[in-house]
């Protein structure tokens, strides 16, 4: 037996799990890779070379793309049960800060 | 569509905890036609022996709440047209619970997870008393006015993922009981509330997925009032309570 649970509240539950485990299982790999920079200088360069491939950039973005959802997602779970807002109040707070990230990340690729 | 030609493909649970089987029925559509009318239907004409639960018929007593294809659902104001898949139905027992026999689902769990989470009110006067005057409009009254009109059908604690996973979890019903009786002026014993729900089956057991919002018949939120014990008893941890 199995309910339906593709309401939006189940799946970003689903989506935060699944990103933190990924996280978890992608961060010593990370930590090895940044080790042979002392242990085996030659490897690194070879793997950073590889890294330069199309496809490990578009892991790269996933990678990111992990990140980012389970940042925010983190950042929701904490508004949605510390602060005792109203539905419409919470809609409009994530909203800003939606708009905010916008456009102060427009304005930091304009500097940089 | 009218009772003599359209039928329904209606599958039945028919069995006990420790074992059954789904048994196939042909009902007749009609146009107007709820789930607990087919299961009604079923029991009167074609196997007397199918065991289900009703009283009210209108959504009011919380006895009838049963799985309509895999969701919980109050099966007295559930239309068929709502939830038919082509003509197909599934009908099963609420989800974690114990099943009686065929649809009636045993609810001791249910209660006594409610009075086990401190649902069983305390008045703080006695009749002697006079009786403390009640602002409809107040904050914290409004608190306990939002969880108020729950009937107990069990379809948040049938719906919950978490009390799938942790039989000790007091579930949905009993959490927003709780926290009910926190915000309620007449209510005595507070502490004892967040003892009872700040345990190891209590309110920080929940993720937060939201299956009771999304599922309770009657509009409420439980999981918002979950949240709010989550609050009420970190409060009272931050301030050196237990």
């Amino acid at each position: 037996m199995r309910p339906a649970r593709a309401h939006p509240l189940w799946l970003a539950f689903v989506l935060h799990r699944v990103s933190g485990i990924a996280l978890a299982l992608f961060l010593p790999l990370h930590f090895w890779v940044l080790s042979l920079a002392l242990t085996r200088p030659e490897t690194l360069n070879q793997f950073l070379s590889f890294a330069e491939q199309p496809v490990v950039k578009l892991a790269e973005f996933g990678l990111v793309f992990l990140l980012a959802v389970h940042a925010f997602g983190g950042l929701r779970l904490m508004a949605l049960e510390w602060l005792p807002w109203s539905v419409p109040q919470k809609t409009l707070a994530a909203g800003a800060v939606g708009v905010a990230v916008l456009i102060s990340g427009t304005f930091f690729l304009q500097v940089v | 569509m009218n009772g003599s030609d359209a039928m329904l493909e209606v599958s039945v649970w028919r069995g006990t905890t420790s074992g059954g089987a789904y048994q196939d029925f042909e009902v007749p559509a009609y146009e107007n036609q709820t789930i607990l009318d087919v299961v009604s239907w079923i029991q009167h004409y074609a196997d007397a022996s199918l065991t289900y639960r009703f009283a009210c018929r209108v959504g009011m007593c919380g006895s009838c709440a049963m799985m309509v294809n895999d969701q919980p659902r109050w099966t007295c104001r559930t239309h068929v047209k709502k939830v038919l898949k082509g003509r197909k139905l599934k009908v099963a027992p609420l989800r974690n619970l114990p099943v009686i026999k065929d649809l009636a689902a045993d609810m001791d769990p249910f209660f006594d997870k409610w009075v086990a989470a401190g649902g069983a009110h305390q008045p703080s006067a006695s009749r002697t008393e006079p009786i403390p005057p009640v602002d409809p409009q107040d904050p914290i009254r409004v608190e306990a006015s939002a969880g108020i009109e729950c009937i107990n059908c069990s379809i948040c604690y049938a719906a919950c993922d978490t009390v799938a996973g942790n039989s000790d979890y007091l579930g949905p019903a009993a959490l927003q009981r709780a926290w009910t009786l926190l915000n309620d002026a007449k209510h005595d014993a507070k502490d004892k509330i967040l003892d009872a729900v700040s345990g190891s089956g209590g309110c920080h057991n929940c993720h937060s997925m939201g299956s009771c919002t999304a599922f309770c018949p009657n509009d409420l939120d439980p999981m918002s009032a979950i949240a709010g014990l989550k609050r009420a008893t970190t409060r009272r941890f931050l301030r050196g309570g237990r």
